[in-house]
């Protein structure tokens, strides 16, 4: 088995480790980092439970070995915001009840980051096949996509104020 | 409507309050099964059998031995060293562990491999080399009866040919009378496919064996961990683990829907390891494992409905074929194999009905779980909501009007159904009126006719359904023995915050949330000073767990019921304090007072402290109750949904335009989550109608066993969903509610199927089963056309 030795920034922290050729990035992180807030839904890239942002693109981690991720820069749940503080989308998802089990919750976050990063202000059609590569069980997605504009609202207002 | 007696801080019942177990969930702090990391943890991954039907000839497990990491490759013939190689399903069948002999589906588990990582379990499992002997596999139920089909399960004593029970309820001599004579007989086979909860966390435990105290600790993806403590204690007593020494903590859990209620193979298995090795084992399915091993529906049903010319329903009747794959592990109350069929006559006043149902084994997995429906009331609702849309279509009548001619009237509640339930409440005319003002029902029927002049395809369907939930009243309802009640304790600290410890399991539901409304309406502590706890069969009273809607209509009901105890304590404390009689001591939310002199009162809070502190003489100190609900009835939730489709005749695609649910399940206790319940339940319903189907080819091999090729609905497929209320309390529970969450996921597919079938009405499709997929329509429509 093959060890390489990679350096990614996670959450702005550097860290290094000694790898095997075949780890996944979601193991690399739910195992060796102990960030357990990325979850694993499915082994096909179909679920989205695993996205996680890595150069500042939304990115399915189960299918993304942790080698490749060598110097990258990644941000999973427990980093888009300040210790006991909400961003925008997480504040949102708690307005609208975005959420049940939870589950899907890290990665359909990070998914609307970057959904939003690209379209600050987006159709309800667009969040829908924005979030279309994850799967939620639980919420039949309308108060996913309510969360969304909230966060979209919230975003464009902040931005205004700062101008 | 409901009118809220709290205010919006102490948040009671009525409140949009936020939930309060938000806040780990948004931050990845969620403790679901698969974050467990218990010290020395070791991994374990199974070799399943790539037939559907084989002898195993052997198992070598040398190569697996070799590999540096792997410490023990477990059989069926170890397991049965301790007698652990078969166990019970919750509806007495039996069920192999690890099989000694044979597989009986594809995908069975075969040995279980455990290793240091799961990596290096992976390759351990690869490395077992199995021989296998192949048999014809019996895939289609039909095949199963056949005289000359090979006997499935000799190992049950008795067992001459593969049918697994018959059951009937109902007059089929009156019902088959009142049949031959009626104008109008309309008749169906209609299918419920193989379909799977696919709850985004997929099933796993981690078992954990202390030598020393002999305890056995698993954290488990259970919705209902006594009933499995109990369970295990059961099948492993004889080897020590008795259920004091059993502790089963269920975490957060990512989506039930059902199917974390069973035992699967991969618990006792990952349980034993840890007993005989010592060290934790951490199991837990991935994707395939989990879409393939467990199913729910399945259910054949020819369907006979009766009418009058006029269509006045005079008879139904249904005979249904199960399939239960290899092992009838439906997770049933013990006197219902069937679930609650029986609810199949539906919203509608008529006097005969018979249900019967026979259920076979063939080489399919075990299943029947009870898919976010509470026991096959999906299947039950399915047939007649299909077939009254049928008989509209015969006598050409609108299925609005035609329901409202035979409707179960407002004041005929409580309704003794053909088949024997008492339905306790509802107003199913106003229901329907509400659904039909909300979509505009009236001009879509005008813009039907416009189009279908033009040669469009549009449709309009409904579904008036009547749910039953909230099992169940102890005389009728146990799983194994065990009466299905459930339980709440409550403490109420000195300082008036308070604990509260449910039997039921939150996945999702919210019940940290509305269990403390539920205190807070009754005690008047705010819903924020009130912690729930669920999971731990340590700590938390006896139940049965949560599925079948029954959180509301038992839990929920003991938590009023516990509180009402206290209420009743504190009402003498308040009397001691105040130096009155108890008489003349009256209680409003949140306070006692002296009658006639309001201005005479004490709080709650000062209420729990005196508890502690200055009670009355002779008193038992303390300010805790708790509560053992035993239903005197089910919940019988209803509604009326309408769905408008447009169909593309060239291509067979199916647009849904509008969909509007209309519920009726009592009092709600906090609608914000009432409603995402009902758009999360309605995803769940369109997924069979138009998606999502487990599928076999001859040999029993599945075709779709993974997120790619079973099509769980994402945003872009799930309609924007239309919800609304009636409210008619039921008389029988404490707080008047009812139980929702299954509702939609019941309610959806009848009402999708009825609005395709009616948008294709005139090229002469009468009938399609569900999943109604672009290819279906598209070949019924090929077809039709060629018949014309």
């Amino acid at each position: 088995m093959g060890k390489h030795n990679i350096t990614m920034t996670i959450n702005g922290e550097s860290v290094s480790a000694e790898v095997d050729s075949r780890l996944l990035l979601v193991h690399f992180i739910r195992e060796n980092l102990d960030l357990t807030g990325t979850h694993i839904g499915c082994d096909t890239s179909n679920c989205g439970a695993c996205t996680i942002m890595l150069d500042g693109k939304s990115v399915k981690s189960c299918t993304y070995l942790a080698v490749r991720a060598d110097g990258a820069e990644i941000t999973t749940i427990e980093g888009v915001a300040a210790e006991g503080t909400n961003s925008h989308l997480q504040q949102a998802f708690h307005d609208q009840h975005g959420l049940h089990c939870g589950f899907c919750t890290p990665g359909m976050i990070i998914r609307s980051m970057d959904l939003l990063k690209n379209n600050p202000n987006p159709t309800e059609e667009e969040i829908r096949w924005g979030i279309s590569g994850n799967l939620c069980r639980c919420t039949g997605y309308n108060n996913i996509v309510k969360s969304v504009q909230q966060a979209a609202t919230e975003m464009a207002k902040e931005k205004e104020a700062s101008v | 409507m409901f009118k809220c007696k709290t205010s919006p801080e102490v948040g009671g019942m009525g409140h949009s309050v936020k939930r309060k177990e938000d806040a780990r969930f948004l931050h990845g702090k969620g403790n679901y099964v698969d974050d467990v990391k218990l010290p020395g943890q070791l991994s374990m991954v199974m070799v399943r059998s790539p037939y559907a039907y084989a002898k195993i000839i052997s198992i070598d497990k040398e190569k697996a031995l070799a590999i540096d990491g792997v410490l023990a490759v477990i059989t069926g013939e170890d397991l049965a060293q301790y007698n652990l190689h078969w166990m019970p399903t919750l509806l007495s069948d039996t069920q192999m562990v690890l099989p000694t002999d044979t597989v009986m589906h594809q995908s069975q588990e075969v040995c279980a491999v455990i290793a240091t990582d799961r990596y290096i379990a992976v390759d351990g499992a690869e490395a077992v080399d199995v021989q296998y002997e192949p048999m014809q596999a019996i895939v289609d139920p039909y095949k199963a009866l056949d005289d000359d089909a090979p006997l499935l399960r000799p190992d049950k004593e008795g067992q001459e040919d593969n049918q697994i029970y018959h059951w009937e309820r109902g007059d089929r001599a009156k019902t088959d009378d009142a049949i031959a004579k009626a104008d109008i007989v309309v008749k169906e086979r209609i299918y419920l496919p193989r379909i799977h909860v696919a709850s985004i966390e997929t099933c796993g435990c981690v078992a954990s064996y202390d030598k020393d105290t002999g305890k056995m600790l698993i954290y488990m993806t259970s919705q209902a961990p006594h009933a499995i403590r109990t369970i295990l204690a059961l099948v492993a007593g004889h080897v020590g683990l008795s259920e004091e020494k059993i502790r089963i903590i269920a975490q957060d859990i990512g989506g039930g829907f059902g199917g974390k209620v069973p035992v699967y193979p991969g618990y006792v298995i990952a349980i034993a390891a840890s007993f005989l090795i010592g060290k934790p084992v951490k199991w837990i399915e991935d994707r395939s494992e989990n879409l393939v091993n467990g199913f729910a529906r399945d259910y054949h049903m020819d369907c006979e409905l009766a009418a009058t010319k006029d269509g006045k329903i005079q008879a139904f009747k249904v005979s249904t074929l199960a399939d239960h794959g290899y092992t009838d592990s439906s997770a049933n109350p013990s006197k219902y194999p069937t679930g609650m069929f029986s609810i199949c006559t539906g919203s509608y006043d008529y006097e005969h009905a018979f249900a019967e149902l026979d259920a076979v084994y063939t080489n399919k997995a075990p299943g029947g779980v009870a898919y976010r429906c509470s026991f096959r009331v999906t299947e039950a609702v399915h047939a007649i909501e299909r077939m009254v849309d049928k008989l509209a279509a015969k006598i050409d009548k609108d299925p609005a009007l035609l329901r409202f001619e035979n409707f179960i009237k407002k004041e005929q509640f409580p309704y003794a159904s053909p088949l024997g339930w008492s339905y306790d409440s509802g107003d199913y005319k106003a229901t329907l009126e509400k659904a039909m003002d909300m979509i505009g029902y009236d001009d879509y029927k005008k813009e039907q006719a416009e189009k279908r002049a033009q040669g469009k395809l549009m449709g309009i369907g409904i579904c008036t359904f009547t749910e039953v939930v909230g099992a169940g009243p102890s005389k009728d309802f146990d799983i194994l023995g065990i009466a299905m009640f459930d339980s709440a304790e409550i403490r109420v600290h000195p300082t008036g915050k308070a604990l509260a410890r449910f039997g039921t399991k939150t996945q999702g539901q919210g019940h940290e949330t509305t269990y403390a409304q539920i205190l807070a309406e009754e005690l008047g502590i705010p819903y924020t000073d009130i912690q729930i706890e669920d999971g731990d069969t340590d700590t938390a009273p006896y139940g049965l767990g949560t599925y079948g809607s029954r959180s509301t209509p038992t839990g929920a009901a003991a938590a009023a019921m516990a509180a009402r105890k206290l209420r009743d304590k504190g009402k003498k404390i308040a009397a001691h304090l105040l130096e009155v009689s108890e008489e003349d001591i009256d209680w409003e939310v949140g306070k006692y007072f002296v009658k006639g002199a309001p201005e005479k009162s004490k709080t709650i809070q000062e209420v729990a402290f005196a508890a502690y502190t200055n009670f009355p003489a002779g008193m038992e100190p303390g300010f805790e109750a708790t509560h053992y609900y035993d239903p005197p009835n089910m919940t019988f939730p209803n509604g009326a949904y309408i769905c408008v489709v447009e169909v593309e005749e060239e291509t067979g695609a199916i647009d849904v335009k509008r969909f509007v649910a209309i519920d009726d399940c009592g009092n709600i206790i906090n609608p914000m989550i009432v409603e995402g319940q009902v758009h999360g339940g309605l995803t769940q319903g369109i997924a069979p109608a138009m998606y999502e189907g487990i599928e076999y080819d001859d040999e029993g091999n599945v075709l779709n066993g993974t997120l790619m090729d079973y099509l769980v609905p994402t945003a872009v497929e799930s309609p924007h969903w239309e919800t609304g209320h009636t409210i008619t309390p039921s008389p029988h529970h404490p707080l008047g509610a009812k139980g929702v969450a299954e509702s939609p996921t019941v309610g959806a597919p009848p009402a999708i199927a009825n609005a395709i079938i009616d948008a294709l009405a005139p090229l002469g499709i009468e009938h399609l089963d569900i999943p109604i997929t672009p290819a279906k329509v598209w070949e019924a429509i090929q077809e039709a056309k060629a018949n014309a």
